[in-house]
């Protein structure tokens, strides 16, 4: 079998506090793989390190960021790779959504000019009457009606969903062979987000590319993504095939929050939710992270940090793993 | 837009009547009497010519009488008489305004390519050895007083060093080029006189400098800011997503929209410096509005304290309305004349 498309293996991010004190992870020990013509979903809650993660892929992250792992990219070290070499790869191999339409397009040019840039950074040779022949067809093939008037349009001009529809057609504008979306329906309407959605799925079928689908909503992933890794305080804590994880959740987190997700043949009188916050980048508990909020808790997991290690079809790092995919009540009950 | 800009042109009349009253009244409010500078303080005890000297200048009559009188002049291009060189107000306006202009161009061009280079790298490398210095020297340009600093550098590139020509416009032996437009820069030029136009370029350099040095300070500082402001926005992350160069992320992204505050700055700086040049002049024996605004102040010389306030006054009119218009084309959101929330 071929080298799959991303393979991000023991991956840590770590910032330096100012004038060199103690440093802090972000991401710790992060494996991820993602396959051509599939989308891997990514999710966790906000802080669990998700977006520094696909920041560090794109290698965007801030000066004070150091990163310690591999990233591959076909078979290709990113990490390696200087940032003049880095830039041929962005916006050329990988695309980059992000969660924010109304802030990632710049206000003062027009969004035809934006995806046509996008082309002719990556192509020299492309003249900028075909830049933005090129950006017209783009805006076409994200459903954007009247292309070639919108083109000449300003960011502020589009609505929230046309928006992320043209920083999608400018993630695309080169054929990336991986897209990376960042949380790219939480700034919309639920309506255009399940549009959002579909457009992204088709993507993916008509030019087989590999998708990272990061978001905080495991309703958003159980419809589109095939496989999903959960993250909590920086590192993966279950992954696995979408419908066994969702079958069976062997974590106590992602069974909390599948718990959370309304369902549509069930009546309850209120959501559950898990009991307490994620813990803070500067103070993360001893063990497994999770311990302070887990009702499976044993004194093990307050010393031990549990690593992932596979329970039937699913990796996933719980000590009580069976114990927790075993029980068929709420979190809140156990 | 136009509709927009048609608006202000005709608001602008109705504010300039505003400041005319004002520095009317002003002007003949203060303690000083005009007639010891029309007639010399020995004359002032000879009852007949101080009457035939009041009759004269029209100063007999009642202040609102004056006003009008004043202001009926004006429609027709009449700035009055000065009481000091005996030409008029007008004339000598037409005479000097080319040089302050001249001179104020001149210092806006330096004050703003340097002001926006400094910002744009002392945001670049922030906290480094260039930020510390482009502060250094920006705070120099924004709190030294010019009679300080364009001494020095008189002292030091023209005395010293004698790299660069002393005060005036042009070299002392040379002829002052025909009147053409007034800007001796361009006259020198339509008059072919090539030694005449480096001459004229060698002296604009040092108060030109010393006059920009402070719109570098004050534009260098706005458009750090505003870049810093800017480069922690999604759109830069956005644009280095799409693989940009460092240099196309900073002056095709980042600038264009620091420019935007930074254009107000340079809006009003324009309108000060016409005003302000004052100082610059009386040093640089440059004979524009500002030094002219000197002698007419201490002779006592109404006419032309009036209408040097004029002409300053409207100099922050246009350079307001250049300023919106500005703002206008650069910014797509700005829709002039649209109210507010359309």
């Amino acid at each position: 079998m071929s080298a799959p498309l991303l393979a991000i293996r023991d991956l840590t991010v770590s910032f330096a506090t100012r004038r060199g004190g103690h440093a802090f992870q972000a991401v710790s020990g992060v494996d991820l793989t993602v396959q051509s013509g599939e989308v891997h979903g990514v999710v966790g809650e906000s802080g669990s390190g998700k977006s520094v993660t696909m920041l560090a892929v794109m290698q965007l992250l801030s000066q004070s960021a150091t990163i310690a792992g591999s990233i591959m990219l076909d078979g290709q070290e990113l990490t390696a790779l200087s940032d003049r070499q880095m830039r041929k790869i962005r916006g050329a191999r990988i695309g980059y959504i992000f969660q924010d339409p109304m802030t990632a397009l710049n206000p003062l040019l027009t969004v035809g000019e934006q995806i046509a840039e996008a082309v002719r950074i990556h192509r020299g040779d492309v003249g900028h009457k075909h830049a933005v022949a090129r950006a017209i067809d783009l805006l076409r093939l994200v459903a954007i009606p009247n292309p070639e008037k919108r083109a000449n349009q300003y960011p502020h001009e589009f609505s929230g969903g046309m928006r992320q529809r043209a920083v999608i057609a400018m993630a695309m504008a080169n054929e990336p062979d991986l897209l990376i979306a960042d949380e790219p329906t939480t700034a919309l309407d639920v309506t255009i987000q399940a549009q959002i959605m579909e457009l992204l799925d088709q993507l993916r079928r008509e030019k087989n590319i590999g998708i990272v689908l990061v978001t905080h909503d495991l309703g958003v992933v159980a419809g589109v993504a095939k496989s999903l890794s959960i993250m909590y305080a920086g590192r993966v804590v279950e992954r696995g095939l979408v419908d066994d994880v969702f079958a069976a959740p062997h974590h106590p987190y992602t069974k909390g929050l599948l718990e959370s997700l309304p369902q549509m043949d069930e009546r309850v009188e209120r959501l559950s939710a898990i009991a307490g916050a994620p813990p803070p980048i500067s103070a993360r508990p001893s063990g497994c992270p999770f311990h302070p909020r887990c009702p499976y808790v044993i004194e093990r997991c307050r010393s031990e940090r549990p690593v992932l290690r596979p329970v039937g079809p699913i990796d996933v790092a719980c000590h009580r793993a069976e114990i927790v995919a075993a029980d068929k009540g709420t979190l809140q009950d156990a | 837009m136009f509709a927009y800009v048609t608006k202000r042109l005709i608001a602008m009349p109705f504010l300039l009547l505003g400041v005319i009253t004002v520095a009317f009244l002003l002007t003949h409010f203060t303690a000083a009497d005009p007639l010891t500078s029309i007639i010399g303080e020995r004359q002032m005890n000879n009852p007949e010519v101080v009457e035939a000297a009041r009759q004269r200048w029209g100063l007999d009559r009642s202040l609102p009488e004056q006003y009008l009188v004043y202001l009926g002049n004006l429609v027709t291009g009449d700035f009055g008489t000065s009481f000091r060189t005996r030409q008029p107000v007008a004339q000598d306006l037409i005479l000097r305004l080319p040089a302050t202009l001249e001179l104020v161009i001149a210092a806006m061009m330096l004050g703003t390519l340097f002001g926006i280079t400094l910002g744009v790298l002392a945001a670049r490398f922030r906290g480094g050895v260039i930020d510390n210095l482009a502060r250094l020297f920006a705070l120099i340009g924004a709190s030294a007083p010019v009679f300080w600093s364009g001494l020095l550098v008189l002292f030091v590139f023209s005395v010293q060093l004698g790299w660069l020509p002393g005060p005036g416009r042009i070299d002392a032996r040379a002829v002052a080029p025909p009147f053409v437009t007034g800007f001796f820069t361009i006259d020198t030029l339509l008059a072919g006189d090539w030694t005449g136009f480096r001459s004229v370029l060698l002296h604009l350099l040092l108060p030109a400098s010393v006059l920009g040095w402070t719109v570098t300070g004050i534009v260098s500082r706005m458009v750090r800011a505003s870049m810093l402001d800017v480069l922690s926005q999604e759109y830069i992350l956005a644009a280095r997503a799409k693989g940009a160069s460092p240099v196309r992320v900073l002056l095709h992204h980042a600038l264009r929209n620091a420019m935007l505050p930074t254009l107000t700055i340079i809006g009003f700086s324009f309108a000060y410096l016409i005003t302000g040049a004052v100082l610059t002049e009386t040093i640089f024996a440059w004979p524009g509005i500002g030094s002219y605004a000197v002698s007419a102040a201490r002779g006592l010389d109404h006419p032309a304290i009036v209408g040097v306030t004029i002409i300053g006054g409207a100099a922050f009119l246009i350079a307001n309305l250049l300023t919106d218009i500005a703002y206008a084309v650069v910014d797509p959101r700005v829709k002039l004349g649209a109210k507010a929330g359309a």
